[in-house]
């Protein structure tokens, strides 16, 4: 059996993305020059939260995008069967800007290194900083996120899912799972 | 020597015999058929109930020697034959250099004497090299043994050849073998001409090659009153016109090979060049008529068309394998398997388009019935015997066979020649 | 989402595909075309895969095509063209590739003349194989490309009328568009002489008409096929001035075409016999778009039957 445990409501979950919104623009001076790009498909629903928190809070039109790292990955030879790929939508040179990476979780970092070259071939940014909601630890890479919604300890096999209401068609919450010894 | 098979079911059409009978055979011929027979200082085998056959003639295969002994020769086509319950062959001039004088002629025989393990009987060539263009020396060819004339693999294009061998061959009794195949029709084709080779992309035979041939050789055959015989028929529409030159009378007679009246050309989705012959496999239809012509006697004889073809040779691009397949070890149990026990032909009419009609085809006086006096070759079929084809188990040299995996029943068990044992699997 | 899983190793033709199939083929190269507009047109996806390219025969549009392809996904190429090739030293095509595949490829391209060519070599070899036309039989990346296209245009396949004009008998465009477009819901209308598009094909689910002007009106697609001069020669049209008349396409028919119709080649264009130069150029035709997606559908060909696996040796 295994057992659920929800480690982030819907107000948890709003909460926190306001404060890494705010976190962004004190960091960033304004934010004048950034670019949010979502890693699909988790990221972009998260990044768009992101996005309209940030526009509303500068009043401004910040540029998104979103990224598929699956032509990045690094283990399209070790895996059964093949992904689905889906396209990516960047459509602003990225040269000289701040990309904003935004991700659900924070895992093994592979995800984030093959994000990472895969937006070097959209330009050459000035700075890429990374945001995720959670960061449930076990790097394998020398990896480390900007902007931190929660810390959540793990054992590697516990599983941690994030709800949207937009696609899942229940209320935000981030879960934990695990088996039940 | 003598030989005693008992307790057979002996099948002899042209003695009308379909009875469980002994059967003596002393110094190579048959002496007495009866019941409960005694044998004393002879070889003994009990039968149990296998049916025997007069000898099964195959009268179209290649043994490839002389010039291809790489693919098969007479030793290992004779195994092949033995093993396949065939105690004679008739095999086909297209060798290197072709059969086209006596030497080649008295070849093959010596070969055969010295090496082979059953009756081989060599065709000669219609027209010298096989070219199509000047007639062999028919009288000196006969003498020397040749039993028929064919420029197998090639049709006899010119009609005016066709005409005159068959005019003069007529007065030494020897008969004309036809492959029909228009050329200029069939072209490069390498399948036949139907909704599949659409489908495939591969050039297509139209089925009126063959019949346009077949309907030249009726006419002929008709002007010059001459017999003409008409190798491996695989078209409704050859077996049409055979019927109504039958009806009429004429001297004409007709085989085909198993792969006829078991395979049609969808097979060829896999693109396997075991399924590339000439002719081509044909369509469900075609298949259908080939089988009815078999039922009504319309096309008298099955013959293999033995065609051995080394791996290498076969394993290219489907248009570069050469066309043909080997057929003396799986024609039998094909017969069974898909005209017998599917009730289309009875032990009888087996007997005939084996044995009888062949030595009729082929004026073997002494081949073809169990007459006292008869030639004592036998074939004994385990007609219930379950058998799997396989390539280890060939004796044939080449292995080029599509029926391969596949299960037949009804086997031959025991292929006597001359009164000697030429393969045995009896226990 | 699109939840389906390819599971083929290789692509030899589109009469074996499923529908989902070729949707899902259809669906990644819509992934792969969005590459090529970046300012960097290159991907890692074949990054140490090494992909061979074998052509029997001469061919610059459809070698350009994969070869783009392949460096646009970081593969390594060989090429292995006719000159010089195994069989006028005598070697078979099987000697050829299993010596090729012993140096580990991941995926083979073949052009070839024979029919099967490429289904037998896909019985022996671990590494993929593409089948970049066998003979007449299928030419399955042209015609996944053909259908991109109409897709992108017309936004749909099914119900559309298609009408592939020309040399049907011996084109391998043709049979891969038939099987493609009419497994998606496509009426295919063949056109061409008599000679040249026999009635068998009405088997493999199309239609047939010697009648262009017939049914010029009612198309939503015209693929005009090449014609190949040396077919006169065999009595199949008696020329190309007559052949031209009946089913070329000119000024004079494209007036009685659909305004949205649109008109379609897979190169290289006879001018001014299957099609006049002014109509090639012309508003209708979407004849450089098909060069186009050519590339991303190749390119998702090729992420596609590597996935998964590691690629190797003979079987």
């Amino acid at each position: 059996m295994a057992v659920i445990i929800k480690i982030m409501d819907k107000e948890d979950i709003s909460r926190v993305i306001t404060r890494m919104a705010h976190e962004i623009i004190e960091k960033n001076k304004k934010a004048e020059d950034i670019v949010i790009v979502g890693v699909r498909t988790r990221g972009v629903q998260l990044a768009e939260r992101l996005l309209s928190k940030l526009s509303a809070i500068t009043k401004r039109e910040i540029p998104f995008g979103i990224l598929d790292i699956t032509f990045y990955r690094d283990d399209l030879d070790r895996i059964d069967e093949q992904p689905v790929v889906h396209s990516t939508e960047i459509n602003d040179d990225l040269t000289d800007k701040v990309v904003i990476l935004v991700d659900d979780v924070i895992y093994s970092g592979r995800t984030v290194r093959a994000a990472l070259n895969a937006l070097m071939d959209f330009g050459r940014p000035k700075k890429i900083e990374l945001a995720v909601l959670i960061d449930r630890g076990h790097r394998e890479l020398p990896v480390k996120a900007d902007y931190v919604g929660k810390n959540v300890p793990t054992a590697k096999d516990e599983k941690i899912t994030l709800y949207l209401e937009e696609t899942d068609k229940v209320e935000d919450k981030v879960t934990l799972e695990r088996r039940d010894e | 020597m003598k030989l005693l098979l008992k307790n057979g079911r002996l099948i002899d059409p042209k003695n009308n015999i379909d009875e469980k009978l002994d059967i003596l055979a002393e110094n190579g011929k048959v002496v007495q058929r009866g019941k409960s027979l005694k044998g004393s200082g002879c070889k003994v085998i009990d039968l149990n109930g296998r049916v025997v056959f007069p000898g099964f003639i195959d009268m179209h295969v290649h043994l490839r020697e002389p010039g291809r002994e790489d693919q098969e020769t007479i030793e290992t086509g004779t195994l092949a034959a033995a093993h396949g319950g065939f105690s004679s062959v008739v095999c086909m001039p297209n060798t290197e250099p072709p059969v086209d004088n006596e030497g080649i002629v008295e070849l093959i025989y010596a070969q055969a004497r010295a090496n082979g393990v059953v009756n081989v009987f060599p065709v000669a060539c219609v027209s010298r090299g096989r070219a199509g263009e000047d007639i062999t020396e028919v009288g000196s060819l006969k003498r020397a043994g040749a039993v028929a004339l064919s420029d197998d693999g090639n049709t006899v294009m010119n009609s005016n050849l066709m005409r005159r061998v068959l005019e003069y061959s007529s007065m030494f009794g020897i008969p004309v073998i036809d492959h029909c195949e228009d050329f200029n029709l069939s072209g490069d084709g390498v399948m036949n001409f139907s909704e599949n080779s659409v489908r495939f992309g591969l050039k297509g035979i139209p089925a009126a090659s063959e019949d346009i041939i077949v309907a030249r050789d009726i006419i002929l055959s008709e002007m010059t009153g001459s017999h003409v015989h008409l190798a491996h028929i695989s078209t409704a529409g050859a077996v049409d016109l055979i019927r109504r030159a039958k009806k009429k009378g004429l001297k004409v007679t007709a085989e085909t090979a198993p792969h006829y009246f078991t395979l049609s050309d969808s097979y060829l989705k896999s693109f396997n060049t075991n399924f590339k012959m000439k002719p081509p496999l044909r369509t469900e239809e075609d298949r259908k008529a080939v089988i009815r012509g078999l039922e009504e006697g319309v096309i008298d004889a099955i013959a293999s068309d033995h065609a051995p073809h080394v791996q290498h040779e076969k394993d290219v691009e489907f248009d570069f394998a050469p066309f043909g397949i080997i057929g003396l070890e799986t024609s039998v149990g094909l017969t069974f398997t898909h005209l017998y026990h599917r009730k289309i032909l009875n032990l009888t009419q087996i007997a005939e388009r084996y044995s009888l009609n062949p030595a009729k085809i082929l004026n073997f006086k002494d081949k073809g019935h169990l007459s006292e006096g008869a030639d004592a070759d036998f074939t004994v079929i385990d007609t219930e015997k379950n058998w799997t084809v396989k390539t280890d188990d060939f004796y044939s040299k080449s292995k080029n066979s599509p029926f391969i995996g596949w299960d037949l029943k009804g086997k031959p068990v025991l292929t006597i020649v001359g009164g000697k044992i030429a393969y045995n699997e009896l226990p | 989402m699109n939840k389906f899983v390819w599971k083929r190793k290789d692509l030899l033709g589109l009469e074996e595909l499923t529908a989902d199939e070729i949707i899902h083929i259809l669906d990644t190269s819509k992934s792969f075309y969005e590459i090529s507009t970046r300012a960097i047109k290159k991907v890692p996806v074949l990054r140490g895969k090494t992909v061979v390219n074998l052509f029997f025969e001469p061919s610059t549009r459809t070698k350009t095509s994969f070869e783009l392809a392949e460096k646009r996904m970081s593969a390594d190429i060989i090429n292995v063209s006719t000159s010089g090739s195994s069989l006028t030293k005598g070697e078979t095509l099987i000697d050829t590739v299993k010596n090729l595949a012993a140096y580990k490829i991941d995926i083979l391209v073949m052009r070839h003349s024979v029919p099967g060519s490429a289904h037998m070599l896909s019985k022996i070899l671990e590494a993929s194989v593409v089948n970049a036309g066998d003979g007449a039989h299928e030419h399955p990346t042209q015609g996944l490309l053909d259908i991109f296209t109409i897709r992108q245009k017309k936004g749909r396949i099914e119900n559309l009328k298609v009408a592939i004009v020309g040399d049907i008998l011996h084109s391998r465009v043709a049979r891969s568009n038939i099987w493609g477009l009419t497994k998606l819901g496509a009426e295919v209308i063949l056109v061409g002489p008599t000679t040249l598009v026999p009635k068998h094909f009405e088997s493999m689910g199309a239609k047939i008409s010697h009648n262009f002007d017939d049914i010029i009106g009612d198309m939503d697609v015209i693929n005009m096929l090449r014609i190949q001069k040396e077919r006169q020669k065999k009595n199949l049209f008696p020329s190309l001035r007559e052949y031209s008349d009946l089913y070329g396409l000119d000024e004079r028919r494209v007036k009685k075409i659909k305004k949205d119709a649109i008109i379609m080649h897979p190169g290289p264009i006879n001018r001014g016999v299957e099609m006049s130069a002014s109509v090639a150029d012309g508003p209708f035709s979407v004849i450089l778009d098909q060069v186009t997606n050519g590339l991303a559908v190749r390119m998702a060909v090729f992420f596609l039957v590597t996935g998964g696996r590691k690629g190797k040796g003979i079987m």
